[in-house]
Parts: structure tokens; sequence; C-alpha cells
């Protein structure tokens, strides 16, 4: 660790701790902002999620050494944590910290790529499917039905080993078109409940097309839902890459990303477990934070049930 | 209820031909070769020509997708490549410890997830609920291959107490014949089964708690109360029995959640179960596995939340009056 990684490594912590105390202190002028900090591990959730983001967004400015590269590949390999080296080193002697730094851009990334995609995809099923009903609805539902009955992790992990390492961002693609069908389950449920109610009637009446009906009125009167189920899905998919990472067939090995490091570090296990505990442990920290944020917002954006 | 049966065993039916139609597409788009793959250089082309032409993968694919149909419908789940063997068999010796872990996974998940879960939403905002509440919350978020190797780090190799891979041992016992033998599978098995039925629990316990609150504020607990019953009999048969409702369906969505886990889990602890007989199979190309691995997890999946959808509407008088609304269950 260089002085200036110190540095930038301390300013993260500050501007994610001052985040969460911004936020916290707005809050306060709403009530149902004021219900999500009721949570207290909604706030730490928040302030979690915030400084892993600074420390992925500045990976150069955190990381003292570059991810791939490896300094020493005899002496220091294997290194445990120390003041050098934060995180210690891998076999192959590279930085942990480092890749950690980097691996949490990828990580991340994906997370956010592969949620996008879920979210926006059973979103848009699930409003499609609740609005027309008839056939329209029982083909989508169908094929949700089928999507359910496959389970996840065999069709990634043939769809990724059969095409031969896809890159990342192909990777988090495909992640989210299987990701997308308990969204679209919860959204056309919601949306059976909107389409009969009087602005939606209204607008019908006064000639608004059915995409404008559905964009415009329907889907923003179910954004409760679907920002929660935004927020589990981000921590799903990240879940999944880092299970195909670990299985060797997710982000291609130089490259660092949480789920390749634990695989990286589950052949050293018993010598150097420094290896393998931090990205596992930063993937349990930010799911958590995610489950715990998305507590916190249901509470906050459901106005009807005051929950205990 | 008969007609109501009969439609959901043939729209499961109906899935499970999708499912394996989807994933006979999936693998026959895929770039790649079954032999001759990862750049193997040591096979000669000719004899690859010959193997190709005599499984057959020369062949139009719709000619291939039909003469997979018709072999399935007799029961024939095809002829592995890479294992020299019919795939049936093969499966048959990988499923049994596939589902002695996720039985022994399910165990647990229920037993301590149903207890944690009743016993958080008793002490609903005290201290013991939300100390167990971040704990489940922090389990539930676990990786659980991340799990598995902490675990074995620490009670396999750290204090020696479980073995750290392996369904039995390999010298002594080969085959289960007799107690000590007995013995040594389960002492085998528990680590694995532990990994996932934790992650599993810390799962149901959350899903339990929020079903037993939910149903706390109806008003027919509060009429109860209301009318003077005893505490244990307000909760035990007025909460409780409906809390059970939406378990049940929990049920049903708890084996994906299980055979995702055994993929991993059986990587990690070398147990020669389904999940890595597929993991092997898929690097391999070993097309018929893998197909038939997705056609037995999907029909798994199927049966599960068929068996869940029967025990609702045994369960629940009004579903069967309502017959799509147990179809309709919105996954959590």
């Amino acid at each position: 660790m260089t002085f200036a990684s110190w540095l930038a490594l301390a300013i993260a912590i500050v501007v994610a701790a001052e985040t969460v105390r911004w936020l916290r202190h707005r809050a306060l002028a709403h009530e149902h902002w004021r219900r999500f900090f009721r949570h207290p591990t909604a706030a730490w959730g928040c302030g979690i999620l915030t400084f892993l983001m600074i420390i992925a967004i500045c990976a150069p400015l955190v990381a003292p050494l570059d991810p791939v590269v490896q300094p020493d590949p005899v002496r220091l390999q294997n290194h445990p944590p120390s003041l050098t080296f934060l995180m210690g080193t891998d076999v192959f002697s590279r930085d942990v910290w480092s890749r950690f730094a980097y691996g949490a851009r990828i990580s991340l990334g994906i997370g956010v790529i592969g949620a996008v995609v879920a979210v926006a995809l059973g979103s848009l099923v699930g409003a499609v499917a609740g609005y027309y009903r008839r056939w329209v609805d029982g083909m989508l539902m169908r094929l949700v039905d089928i999507g359910l009955a496959l389970p996840r992790i065999f069709i990634l992990l043939m769809a990724v080993a059969l095409w031969d390492r896809l890159p990342f961002e192909w990777l988090a693609f495909v992640i989210g078109l299987t990701s997308w069908f308990g969204t679209s389950r919860l959204v056309r449920a919601e949306v059976l409940g909107l389409r009969e109610r009087d602005f939606v009637v209204a607008a019908r009446a006064l000639g608004a097309r059915s995409s404008r009906v559905i964009f415009g009125h329907v889907l923003p009167n179910a954004a409760a839902p679907i920002i929660v189920s935004a927020a589990l899905s981000v921590g799903n998919v990240l879940l999944l890459e880092a299970s195909l990472s670990f299985l060797g067939i997710g982000v291609a090995p130089p490259r660092p990303s949480w789920g390749n490091m634990i695989a990286d570090g589950a052949v050293s296990l018993y010598t150097a477990p420094w290896t393998t505990l931090f990205a596992g442990l930063a993937i349990s920290l930010v799911v958590m934070s995610l489950n715990a944020v998305a507590d916190g917002l249901r509470d906050a954006l459901d106005p009807r049930e005051e929950r205990s | 209820m008969m007609a109501w049966l009969l439609r959901r065993l043939m729209a499961s039916v109906a899935i499970i031909f999708a499912v394996v139609t989807f994933v006979f597409i999936l693998i026959h788009l895929a770039p790649g070769e079954p032999c001759l793959a990862g750049g193997d250089t040591f096979t000669d082309p000719d004899i690859c020509r010959l193997l190709v032409r005599q499984f057959g993968l020369d062949q139009p694919i719709l000619v291939q997708y039909w003469r997979y149909l018709v072999q399935l419908v007799q029961g024939n789940l095809g002829y592995s490549f890479a294992l020299h063997r019919p795939v049936g068999d093969a499966i048959l010796d990988t499923v049994p410890f596939t589902l002695q872990l996720a039985g022994a996974a399910l165990v647990l998940d229920f037993t301590l997830g149903l207890g944690l879960g009743i016993y958080q939403a008793l002490r609903a905002n005290r201290l013991p609920d939300v100390v167990l509440g971040n704990v489940t919350l922090f389990v539930y978020s676990l990786p659980t291959f991340w799990l598995a190797l902490i675990l074995l780090l620490l009670f396999g190799e750290k204090l020696r107490l479980f073995p750290v891979g392996g369904a039995s041992d390999p010298i002594l016992c080969p085959t289960v014949d007799s107690l000590y033998c007995l013995v040594d599978r389960i002492w085998h098995l528990l680590l694995p089964a532990v990994t996932l039925g934790l992650v599993g629990a810390a799962g149901t316990a959350r899903f339990q708690r929020a079903a037993m609150l939910e149903i706390a504020q109806q008003d027919f607990v509060r009429t109860a109360r209301a009318k003077g019953l005893p505490e244990p009999r307000v909760v035990l048969r007025h909460q409780l029995r409906n809390a059970l409702l939406s378990f049940i369906t929990r049920f049903g969505l708890t084996f994906p959640f299980l055979l995702t886990g055994a993929v991993l889990i059986e990587t990690i602890f070398a147990l020669p179960g389904m999940g890595r007989l597929t993991v092997d199979a898929i690097l391999q190309r070993d097309y018929a596995v893998v197909t038939a691995a997705a056609l037995i997890a999907s029909a798994m999946v199927v049966t599960g939340s068929l068996i869940a959808d029967i025990l609702l509407a045994l369960a629940d008088p009004r579903i069967r009056v309502h017959e799509d609304a147990a179809l309709d269950v919105v996954t959590a």
C-alpha cells in the first residue's frame, strides 16, 4: 500500500459515511424515507454499498498495484495480510487488495447490468401480460412457468460453457436473460389490480394508446415492487456470476472478479485463507446490504401497511 | 379437483417437454463439436468422423430431435460419448447422492427455519428477534460455495472433525454394507448438507417470520384474542395454521434452490452427485448427459411445485373454488 492508496481508502470511507449521514438528514423531511431509515440495517447497507461503489469507481486510485501483475511469484507467494499488502497476496503473488478493488468493478458492474436487463424484461413482460390478459397473458405466463422450471444454473452453465468465454458484458446480459421470471410475475400481479382502476379506465376512455397507458399510467404506479425487486436482482445476479466464476466459466481468469478470486484462493485454502476470505465476505456484505435496503424500500414505498 | 389435477399434470408434462426442446436447441446451436473438442489434436479425424456417423450427429437437427423424442418416450435417455455408457445408468448412479444431500438439507432447512421463524415472530422486535434477524439476513446472503469453503477450512482442516470431501471412505467403505459404513456415509454427508441447509434455513426463517406477522394483523386473530382464547391456542390454531399455507408454496420453490446449491456443493466436497456429473458433461460437450440432467432437474422442480400445489389445495379449501389461484401464487 502506498501513501496515496491509504489516503484514497480513508477518503472513500469518510465519503461513504458522510453520504449516509446526508441521506438520513434529508430523509427526516419525508415520512416515507423516515420509515426507510427506521431499519438500522438499511442505513448500514447504504453505507457499505456506497463505500464499495466508490472503491469500484476509483479502483485505480485505491489500488496500489495492477491487479494482474505478478510482482515476485517466488518470494511473495501467499504472503499474509500486512501493511504493504492490505489483504495479502495470492498464489501468483498478486496483491489481493488491488484485485479486490478492480474485482468490485467487474462484479458490481455485472450485478447492475444483469439486474437492469432482468428487471426491464420482467416489467415489460409482466405489464404486457397483465394489461392485455387473455391469450397474451396465457402464453407469456406459460413461458414464465417454463423459465421457472429450468434450474437457472444449468442453463447458464450450458450457455456460458458452450459459447466459450463470453466477454463480461455479455455474461451479465445472459444472466439477466435468465433472471426476469420472478419479476414478471410480481409486476403482472400488480398490473392486474391497476388496470381496473379509474385512472387507467379514464386514460383509455380519452383514447390513449395501449403503449401510452402501459408506460405512462400503469408501470409508474407499479414502481414500488419493481424497485424492490431490482435491488434484490442485483444481489442475485452477483451471486450467479460468482458461482459461474467459481466453477471456472464466468469472468475469464487474469481479470479479477470476486467470484474467480474465491476460485483462485480455493486452491490454497488451507495455507492462505485470506485469498478466498475477503472476496467472499465482500459478496456476502453486498448481498446482505441489498437485502436490507430492499427491506427498507419495501417499507418506505408501501404506504398502505405499517409493518412491524 | 380431479379435473384440476389432470390439467395441472398435463401442464407439468408440457413444461418438461418444452424444457427438453429448449435445451436440445440450445446445445445444437452452440459452436463446438463433441469430437475434437478443446483443441484435441490426438484423435484421428477419420475415427472422429466415424464416431459422428455412428452416433447420428451428421443427420439434420430435426431428424436428431425426432429420434431423441422417440428414445425418450421409450425411457431411453441416450448414450454418453464421454462416459461410454448409457446416460440412464450414469444418472441412476448419481441421483441417490444428490437426493440424499438435498433431502438432508431440506430437513435442516425446514426444521431450523420454521422453528426460528416462529420464535422470531413471537418475540417480534424484541432483542432475540433483532439479533436473529440480523444473523439470518447475513447467512441468507452468503454464497453457498463460499460458506462451504469456510466450513471446510474450519471443521475439516483446522478442527479435523469432518472429512474434507468424498461421499464415503474409499478404502474401508466403498459400498454401504455395515453399520460402520452407514455412519461413515452420514459423517461424510453432514458438512455438505449443513452448508446447504443453513443458507436455506435462514431464508425460510425470514419468510416464516414475515408470514406469521402478516397473519397476526388479520382481523380473525384479533377476534380470537378478543373472545378470550388462551394465547397458545391463538398462536397455534389461528396464526400458525394460516401461516403454514404460504409455507407450503415455499416448499415448491425450495427445489430449484437445492438443485442449484447441489451443483456447487458437490463440486466442492467431491460428491459423485448429479450436479458434478452435469458440470463435467457440460465441459466435455456430452450432449446426451446434459439434456438428460436438465430433463431430470426440471422434472424435479415441476414435481416439487406440483406437490406443493396439491398440498395447498388439500389444506386450503378456498383454492379448490378458484382453480387457477394455485398457479398464480406469486414467487417470492
